[in-house]
């Protein structure tokens, strides 16, 4: 188990330094004339030199990558190409708000979409057809768009929640509960649907296995057998499937922020892109790739510690 | 179906008529109908919107800013006065073009990819594992976004960019289905016919990669028309193609002057969204025939044969443990039903071993299940009596049988490893009956779990009390499963095929198990074999079935010594004679042994 | 004394291992054994012998680590791909599980003619040879538009056994072919198989578990045991008075179909157990 745990990591952060590589040569080398740009049109060339200097886009791309990559590796992502403020800081500051809200929605949907898929697998009948139509809904319209239908109606025609705005959970809890509430159930209603159908098949799929007839055979009750025996082993596709939904809440809650007007990773992420500030869009996909690379790993650990043949090995 | 003594045995009644084409199919199916329609609509308006639109879509005029539908503009003007209608259409047909355009960039690198390295492994394999890791690693539209600050606004490239960041969803499922095929016996055969490799895979490995590509091809299509709205919508898009995204970001950030302005690209959208989703599951249940067709109102069970008369050699068995009389069990169909067992009687002695013997669908499994109330989903008991010393059990709920099953009824099944949990111990399988069925403490569950593994022959019961099934030998599970079986002191036990899983040597010590225990515990057996010698072994009585329907039965010498039905004598004729073949001319017959070949 | 047809030389077939550094694992450890024209050698084991294993090396399934195969006294363990698909005319295959051994998506012409198309036979030609196979393994001459489904295992095999035979083969490897068919049905496919030989000359390579079907259709028989070769001769006297231990046990272990006979054989098998066990200890004194 140690051996699959260390390797799991070894492989998280060669996973993250290659994206590292491959988004730095991409984004670095693609962008151009980002002095000038910078500098603002009319500046002198030596001004613009002067910028380019500064910010050591006049060194060779490789002495760049290395300057860049000793300074990630001390966890500093280097500063905004337009106000100077440092990447770090300004992106560890929003993708908390853009986690929070994908933790949320994910929590939310394991409690409803495991609780929903177990009852259809379990009964059958009318559930069953809700969890399909959820499954298709979810599948269908994405975040945003049932985002838009919430607001629209919940705020701006009901004026339950606020339409936009965020209020920090230190300010009052209150307020950003209610300033949460929308996004987090946009986000969440579009993923319920997927976990409880995945829940619902694999469930079937064990309670149609050979041992479950065993037990049924031994007299055990039905209820000690679907929360002992069926749950346990249907827990692997389940947590599988709720880590692929965090890597999808965490990209709907990007845009669902510019809809509430959070102040989260997607605000930032469009200002920097539409004005080409390399750095900041940088240290977004960096850190957001570890956030996603960490769960990953998390989940991966866990399917392997509740199979008995890896946690053995 | 004919009867078995014909020189060509016959095919399973499969009379459905050849497959109909795919899409008459789909059209009959009550999603797949009206979504297709839908989509054909959305198409031609997205062929001919561009021509057909009666204004410039991109067009401002000052007078026709957030002007009412009628006069020349269908519905009306936006925030810049443009026409809703016209670059309603023209949207429509952009954005189905960026649907296509991520499906086919990501279908042809997923696919292609998928087939090389399902089919050939090495560094295609490695790479894509990689590059698929590396698109779970980050939501796309990051991706698209950081992508933006580099390529600008421009949507056919960004579409390219998320085709090429989902392909890993073709990827892996050619190459799961590449992999299942490629170990499928038909392309061993088809290589020792003597195919090339480009011919395999043109033959075998494509046709079965199709259904799943088609399958996903829908709902990638969705992914990106759902993907290009939401990057449109942050007005990250291209301003010169009006598209669904950028009218409902238009149309949102003027809720406040017109709620219409947000109604139709929603609409637009969602609905074809939508329609794309059912298509999809359409195509899965037609194509994989998953579609659960509830039956509308099944007609009553009623007997469907005649039933053989039953054969019985000397008297039947006096005041016997078990009674079956009569009994038939069936599965619900879609508008029939379908009967596994016709007309079953049994008489199991107390104390004695009784063996069911018949062919694969002969309905003898089917019989032991029916008796344990552990019928599989959709099966039923339609008819006829199952006595247990006097207390009819047919009828009985789920509890009440339960009061039975694992007391004074158990359990023996045909393959052992599927039947252990493999998530438990082999202790807590044996125990949590024990304690929740016996209502032992959980201390004693766990002596008598060790004494019941020394019982039934395991050398090291507390290793074996441990373990995990995969840590067990197919032998050593049957045996624990014997265990468990006999925990409760059961007097009546039911095996089914309990050796069939088993090597031939392994089989001989199970079988010598059974009987010990049998004479140690005084239990009867219900064995269900296909197997005469275990018969020969173990049984004091036979009945023979077939079809659903006991057709002989009596004590196990008498019936192989003189078998009364004519299908009993046709299965003893199919027995290995046991002559062996004379040794062929010009071969000494003393078997000479290979050179270091004996260790 | 005939040429051997099949000749087979201390073969080993080693797997790699998964995992780094692990030892790769050796399914057959040193195996000979030969096959004359017209003859059947039964190879009998139980599972994890490595019988199907020898099978699958004979036909470039399985990696051949030491040793050599050869037929017709050409060293056929590590042949060209060109020479291989050559050969393919020559030896052919009939697998255990009639299931998964035909395509569900194409007709049972279409498997048929597969080995027709590579030495580009005219479309009459093959039509004529498919109706032709057809013949000879009893299935009606229609069936070669139908689709698997259609068929029962049983007469699945059939189409296996006549997709073997679409070449002409000297050799056919049948591993473990009646094993997963009813008693009535295995005995009909057992009676084709003999059939054939009488009738084309073939050889066959026959793989099984069962050591009474081994005997009715063998003329000499191998035993094997973790991937070893323990017994080899004669068919009768391998399968009625083995010498080494395991064939005995083997041998006493497989249940007859008579009660009284079964329980001789019962009490056979139990004093053969003691003896063995008392032999072992001494072995190990």
């Amino acid at each position: 188990m140690l051996k699959f745990v260390g390797k799991r990591l070894l492989a998280g952060i060669a996973l993250v330094a290659a994206l590292s590589v491959l988004t730095f040569f991409l984004l670095q080398t693609g962008s151009s004339d980002t002095a000038r740009r910078i500098a603002g049109q009319s500046a002198t060339e030596e001004a613009v030199a002067q910028v380019e200097a500064r910010l050591g886009l006049d060194q060779p791309v490789m002495q760049q990558f290395l300057n860049w990559a000793g300074g990630a590796l001390r966890g500093d992502f280097g500063v905004s190409w337009f106000n100077g403020q440092p990447v770090t800081d300004a992106v560890l500051s929003r993708i908390s708000v853009t986690v929070s809200l994908a933790v949320g929605s994910v929590v939310l949907t394991a409690l409803i979409g495991i609780v929903l898929g177990a009852l259809a697998a379990t009964r059958r009948g009318w559930l069953d057809r809700t969890v399909q139509f959820l499954g298709v809904l979810g599948q269908a319209i994405p975040g945003f768009l049932m985002a838009l239908f919430l607001v629209i109606v919940f705020a701006i025609k009901l004026d339950w929640f606020p339409a936009t705005g965020y209020t920090k959970p230190g300010d009052s809890v209150n307020e950003w509960l209610l300033s949460i509430t929308l996004p987090v159930v946009a986000l969440t209603i579009g993923s319920i649907g997927g976990v409880a159908q995945q829940v619902r098949g694999s469930m079937i799929d064990v309670l149609n296995r050979d041992f479950v007839r065993t037990l049924r055979s031994r007299g055990l009750p039905v209820r000690r057998i679907v929360f002992r025996h069926v749950l346990r082993n249907a827990a692997g596709p389940a947590l599988s499937v709720l880590g692929l939904q965090f890597v999808i809440l965490l990209g709907g809650a990007v845009i669902v922020e510019q809809l509430f007007s959070i102040p989260g990773l997607g605000p930032l992420a469009l200002t920097s892109t539409s004005l080409g500030d390399i750095p900041i869009v940088m240290g977004i996909v960096i850190m957001t790739a570890i956030v996603v690379t960490i769960v990953n790993t998390l989940v991966d650990i866990a399917q392997a510690w509740l199979n008995p043949k890896v946690r053995l090995s | 179906m004919s009867t078995a003594t014909t020189p060509v045995d016959t095919a399973p009644s499969d009379t459905r008529a050849p497959r109909a084409h795919l899409l008459r199919r789909l059209m009959a199916n009550p999603l797949g109908g009206p979504a297709i329609v839908f989509l054909l609509f959305v198409a031609v308006v997205a062929v001919i919107g561009p021509f057909v639109a009666p204004n410039d879509p991109s067009a401002t005029s000052l007078q026709n800013i957030f002007a009412p539908p009628g006069d020349g503009l269908v519905l009306g003007g936006d925030s810049a006065g443009r026409d809703i209608f016209s670059r309603l259409l023209v949207a429509t047909s952009f954005s189905i073009a960026g649907g296509l355009l991520v499906a086919a960039v990501a279908s042809a690198i997923g696919v292609t990819a998928g087939l090389v390295a399902g089919y050939f492994g090495g560094w295609v394999d490695t790479m894509g594992s990689w590059f698929t890791a590396l698109t779970m690693s980050l939501p796309s539209i990051i991706v698209l976004i950081a992508a933006r600050s580099v390529i600008g606004p421009s949507m056919w490239l960004t579409m390219a960019i998320f085709g090429v960041f989902i392909s890993p969803v073709y990827y892996r499922v050619v190459y799961n289905s590449v992999r299942a095929v490629r170990n499928e016996l038909y392309v061993d055969a088809a290589r020792t016919s003597g195919l090339s490799t480009p011919r395999i895979i043109g033959r075998h490995i494509l046709l079965a990669v199709r259904a799943p590509v088609i399958l996903l091809t829908s709902g990638i299509i969705a992914a990106g028309i759902g993907m290009q709205a939401g990057f449109d919508f942050l007005g990250l898009g291209d301003p010169t193609i009006p598209t669904w995204g950028q009218m409902l970001n238009e149309g949102f950030y003027n809720i406040n002057r017109s709620g219409l302005l947000v109604l139709w690209p929603s609409l637009a959208l969602g609905l074809t969204l939508i329609a794309l989703t059912l298509l999809g599951t359409a195509l899965r249940d037609e194509l994989e025939g998953t579609g659960d067709e509830r039956a509308k109102k099944l007609p009553a069970w009623t007997p469907s044969q005649e039933s053989d008369p039953l054969l019985t050699h000397g008297e039947p068995v006096p005041d016997p443990l078990l009674e079956v009389d009569g009994l038939a069990v069936a599965y619900e169909g879609k508008t029939y039903w379908t009967t596994v067992v016709h007309d079953a009687r049994l008489r199991v002695a107390r104390g004695k071993t009784h063996g069911l013997v018949g062919e694969s669908g002969s309905g003898k499994s089917q019989t032991a299940f029916g008796i344990l109330g552990l019928l599989p989903m959709g099966g039923r008991v339609v008819d006829g009596s199952i006595r247990f010393d006097g207390q009819e059990l047919v009828g009985l709920s789920y509890d009440d049988m339960n009061k039975l099953r694992g007391h004074r009824i158990a359990y023996v099944p045909q393959e052992p490893m599927s039947n252990l949990d493999p998530a438990f111990t082999v202790g807590s399988q044996l125990t949590d009956p024990l304690v929740i069925v016996q209502g032992l403490s959980r201390a004693e569950a766990r002596e008598r779990a060790i004494s019941l593994l020394g019982l039934v022959g395991i050398p090291d019961p507390q290793r074996t009390f441990d373990s995990y099934p995969h840590q067990l030998s197919g032998g050593m599970a049957q045996r624990v499963l014997i265990a468990g079986a006999v925990a409760s002191h059961p007097d009546l036990l039911i095996a089914d095929e309990p050796t069939t899983a088993l090597d031939v040597t392994v089989q001989a010590e199970v079988l010598d198990l059974l009987r010990d225990l049998q004479q140690e515990l005084g239990m009867a057996i219900l064995i269900v074999t296909h197997n005469f010698g275990v018969v020969a072994d173990l049984c004091d009585h036979v009945s023979v079935m077939r079809k659903g329907v006991i057709v002989e039965t009596g004590a196990a010498e008498d019936v192989f010594r003189e078998p009364k039905h004519p299908y009993t004598q046709s299965l003893f004729d199919a027995i290995p004679s046991g002559a062996p073949r004379a040794p062929l001319p010009g071969v000494t017959s003393s078997g000479d042994l290979g050179t270091g070949s004996l260790s | 004394m005939t040429e051997p047809l099949l000749t087979v030389d201390d073969l080993v077939v080693e797997y790699p291992a998964q995992g780094f550094r692990a030892k790769p694992f050796r399914a057959v450890k040193g195996v000979s054994f030969d096959i004359r024209p017209g003859e059947t050698v039964g190879l009998v084991g139980e599972s994890g012998s490595g019988k199907t294993t020898i099978g699958r090396a004979i036909l470039g399934l399985a990696p051949v680590s030491g040793g050599t195969v050869s037929f017709r006294g050409e060293d056929i363990s590590h042949p060209s791909t060109a020479r291989r698909r050559e050969l393919t005319r020559n030896i052919q295959v009939v697998y255990q599980d009639p299931y998964s051994s035909l395509n569900p998506a194409l007709t049972i012409g279409d498997s048929l003619t597969e080995p027709m198309i590579v030495r580009k036979t005219p479309k009459a030609e093959a039509a004529r040879r498919v109706r032709e196979l057809l013949d000879m393994v009893q299935l009606p001459a229609d069936s070669a538009t139908r689709m698997p489904r259609e068929f029962s295992g049983g007469q699945r095999q059939r189409i296996a056994i006549a997709r073997a035979l679409a070449l002409d083969p000297s050799l056919i490897i049948c591993d473990e072919p009646v094993s997963a068919l009813d008693l009535s049905t295995q005995a009909r496919v057992l009676e084709l198989f003999l059939e054939i030989q009488e009738r084309t000359g073939v050889a066959y390579l026959f793989i099984s578990h069962d050591l009474a079907v081994v005997r009715e259709l063998s003329h000499r028989v191998a035993v094997l045991y973790h991937g070893e070769l323990v017994e080899w001769g004669d068919g009768d006297t391998v399968t009625s008075t083995p010498e080494h231990p395991y064939t005995q046990r083997l041998l006493l272990a497989s249940p007859v179909p008579d009660p009284l006979q079964q329980a001789q054989r019962r009490a056979d098998r139990l004093r053969l157990k003691e003896i063995q066990a008392e032999q072992d200890v001494q072995a190990a004194l």
